[in-house]
């Protein structure tokens, strides 16, 4: 057979068209306890569960803020939690019509003799696991595959490594229900210029579609979660119309149309550039034959954790700046974008060297 | 660099566009000496060069046709002949806004080891070839490579190599101004049923674009010439509706949206069943970023042959019947094509069994 035509291919095809419904995109709140430590220390905020939980209640019970989001990424933790009231996330999820997504990979760890490239683990029972997260209520997953760009890198090792990793982890989540976000992120560290970006990027979309048809996975039911291409992190900007050219070219040619929709990663673009950018690409008159969305991590959440503090009476403060941010990506999915979104710290760079999640 | 863009990147991309015009089509008539005189012995005409150039005079001046074509393929001979009142061919063509094409390949020769499977020659001074067609007016050329449908075929071998070699080409006509035309025929031979040519067709195409894009080619300035996905000849017939959505879904699946346009070929398909499989695809209503044309040998000129049987007399008829596909083909590549330009001979199966051009 061509590709996975399993029981769950109908659902997949659905899933993923409805994740890249125009006006809607993906809140990626899946950090890991260790990651989430670090955003809530910035904020003084001790790392504990009940503090973690109510950062994601704040998120996710954001008046108005669900009809802009298609899906919401989990941490596993995350997925079994509920609201102080006793309602679980993921019921809160359903009846506003928003997909609960699980992250499903364990970090990455180091290729031998490369100069600081890796690979992704989590395939030892991914199969199982993602049954069961299907049961709690997932219907998509997301896998982060690392590259960076240097002298040498990303080697023909990392790429092959890294696309294989993300086409086995694919075809094992269409097997168990899940839509498999592949995100092949591309990292802005470096002094590269963006056509270096886009070579790099060229070449890393290949190789992953080139292992996806591999392992017969049903294009119809992924996403994809690419960088968008940019000059290095110590590079001169550039405009955001220009970013749009370059990426939805690089898209252009290396996406297959059976791809529904595309959702960017925020890297370390601040929240205004991040939402832009997003807009400058839906604004381009270019062949787009798939939907360009969003799935923000900390371009979503950076001004609402600064609002926030971890205190109470902050809560509706933090709120309204989460809305906000939830509306405006969802009006750069649209092209329709004005600006003025910004609370404090919304053009802050999110940029950190060498990030580690 | 990502793509190649040498100095004739900008008009291999306007080139590639304008071929790939919605209406018109290529008219294949790069038959080698040797296939043109089994088309000659057919209608009893002895294979010399008058009754080449004859036939090839006969086409290109056929009042009216022109309009319907993008572009001619010719081979070598034929592209520096000219009509009987000394007009080049090629300038025939350029004045009624018909690209010159030229078959640069050298035939097919087996892979040892396999069962029949072929790899493609031509590479030996290709370049310097392709820039001496370009000074005699090609614009754009065609490398056929074929695979086959078996138990253990298409061989991984056969896929790598016969990718590969479209790249190779591909990447040298780049360099030399020609638009190349990537040709990945899997032959009809065989009683697979339609899901096993698709399949095929899916792991082929995903070859041949992950080489090109290894290779550095300039997507936006191809164009491809895949066979339609059917059951194989020696199978029971499907719908041309169920043919439109096997060969888009596949092509959904592997052709990256930077490629301006699809030319088909017509294998063993008779005029009619050709024309109206390319209707089916435009009638159907799915996103498909590429124009879905026709690059058609046989499926234009079976019935034109028959009725010209070499006879002057018989011109102006046999140019009316050719006109008629043209016309029919042009409608086909806009989906609105009305059925009945027919004759007996247009719906006379073209199928050879091995066929060997």
């Amino acid at each position: 057979m061509s590709c996975y035509k399993g029981k769950y291919a109908d659902e997949l095809i659905a899933n993923a068209t409805y994740i890249g419904t125009p006006g809607k995109g993906i809140l990626a709140a899946d950090e890991s306890t260790g990651t989430i430590g670090k955003r809530l220390s910035s904020i003084n905020v001790e790392n504990v569960e009940s503090n973690r939980r109510a950062l994601r209640e704040l998120l996710f019970c954001t008046p108005g803020c669900l009809q802009y989001l298609s899906g919401v990424i989990l941490f596993e933790e995350t997925l079994y939690q509920s609201t102080a009231a006793g309602k679980p996330f993921v019921e809160v999820m359903k009846e506003a019509g928003v997909l609960p997504g699980i992250k499903v990979d364990k970090g990455t760890v180091e290729l031998a003799g490369t100069d600081g490239e890796t690979t992704t683990q989590g395939l030892d029972g991914l199969a199982a696991r993602c049954a069961k997260y299907y049961e709690a209520g997932a219907r998509f997953a997301k896998w982060r595959a690392v590259l960076k760009i240097g002298p040498n890198e990303p080697s023909q090792l990392a790429i092959n490594e890294n696309a294989n990793g993300l086409a086995r982890y694919a075809i094992i989540c269409q097997e168990n229900g899940l839509v498999p976000i592949v995100e092949p992120e591309i990292l802005v560290d470096g002094d590269h210029d963006i056509n270096k970006c886009a070579d790099v990027t060229e070449r890393v979309l290949a190789a992953c579609y080139k292992a996806l048809n591999d392992h017969k996975v049903l294009l119809e039911g992924t996403l994809l979660k690419p960088n968008m291409v940019t000059p290095g992190s110590d590079s001169a900007k550039v405009a955001p119309e220009v970013i749009a050219e370059y990426t939805v070219r690089a898209l252009q040619r290396t996406m297959p149309p059976a791809v529904p929709a595309v959702v960017f990663l925020s890297g370390g673009q601040s929240e205004e550039q991040a939402t832009v950018n997003l807009n400058a690409m839906n604004k381009l008159k270019a062949k787009k034959p798939w939907s360009l969305s969003f799935s923000f991590g900390r371009a979503l959440q950076q001004s609402t954790l600064k609002a926030w503090g971890g205190k109470d009476e902050n809560i509706k403060k933090a709120q309204e700046a989460f809305l906000a941010r939830c509306k405006a990506n969802s009006e750069a999915t649209l092209g329709t974008y004005q600006g003025g979104a910004a609370f404090e710290g919304a053009a802050e760079s999110l940029h950190v060297k060498d990030y580690k999640y | 660099m990502s793509a190649f863009v040498g100095k004739y990147a900008d008009e291999l991309i306007k080139n590639a566009k304008y071929i790939a015009t919605p209406g018109k089509g290529i008219l294949a008539a790069d038959e080698s000496t040797g296939t043109i005189g089994k088309r000659l012995s057919s209608i009893n005409v002895e294979n010399v060069e008058a009754n080449r150039q004859a036939l090839r005079e006969l086409l290109f001046t056929a009042p009216g046709a022109l309009a319907y074509l993008s572009g001619v393929i010719l081979f070598e001979e034929t592209l520096y002949q000219k009509t009987s009142d000394g007009k080049p061919f090629v300038d025939v063509l350029v004045e009624n806004n018909v690209v010159p094409g030229i078959k640069v390949d050298k035939g097919t020769v087996d892979l040892a080891g396999t069962n029949g499977e072929t790899t493609t020659q031509g590479f030996d001074s290709l370049g310097a070839r392709c820039a001496e067609y370009y000074k005699a007016g090609a614009r754009f050329a065609k490398w056929r490579a074929v695979l086959k449908i078996g138990v253990t075929e298409p061989s991984e071998l056969s896929i790598q190599q016969n990718a590969q070699g479209l790249a190779r080409y591909a990447i040298i006509c780049q360099e030399n101004g020609l638009v190349p035309i990537v040709e990945p025929e899997i032959l009809t031979d065989g009683s697979h049923d339609i899901k096993k040519c698709a399949a095929a067709t899916e792991t082929v195409l995903a070859a041949v674009y992950k080489a090109l894009n290894d290779q550095h080619v300039l997507l936006e300035g191809t164009l491809l010439k895949p066979n339609m996905v059917t059951p194989g000849s020696d199978s029971p017939k499907v719908a041309a509706e169920v043919i439109a959505e096997y060969t888009v879904t596949a092509l959904r699946r592997t052709v990256p949206p930077a490629v301006p346009g699809i030319v088909f070929l017509s294998g063993g398909q008779s005029e009619e069943e050709a024309t109206v499989n390319l209707d089916a695809m435009n009638k159907l209503e799915v996103l498909k970023p590429w124009t879905l044309s026709f690059s058609f040998g046989r499926a234009l000129q079976a019935s034109t042959l028959k009725t010209w049987g070499g006879k002057k007399e018989n011109v102006e008829k046999a140019q009316a019947g050719f006109l008629a596909r043209c016309k029919a083909n042009s409608d086909a590549s806009l989906g609105t094509y009305g059925g009945g330009s027919a004759g007996g001979v247009a719906s006379e199966s073209l199928y050879v069994k091995g066929y060997k051009y």
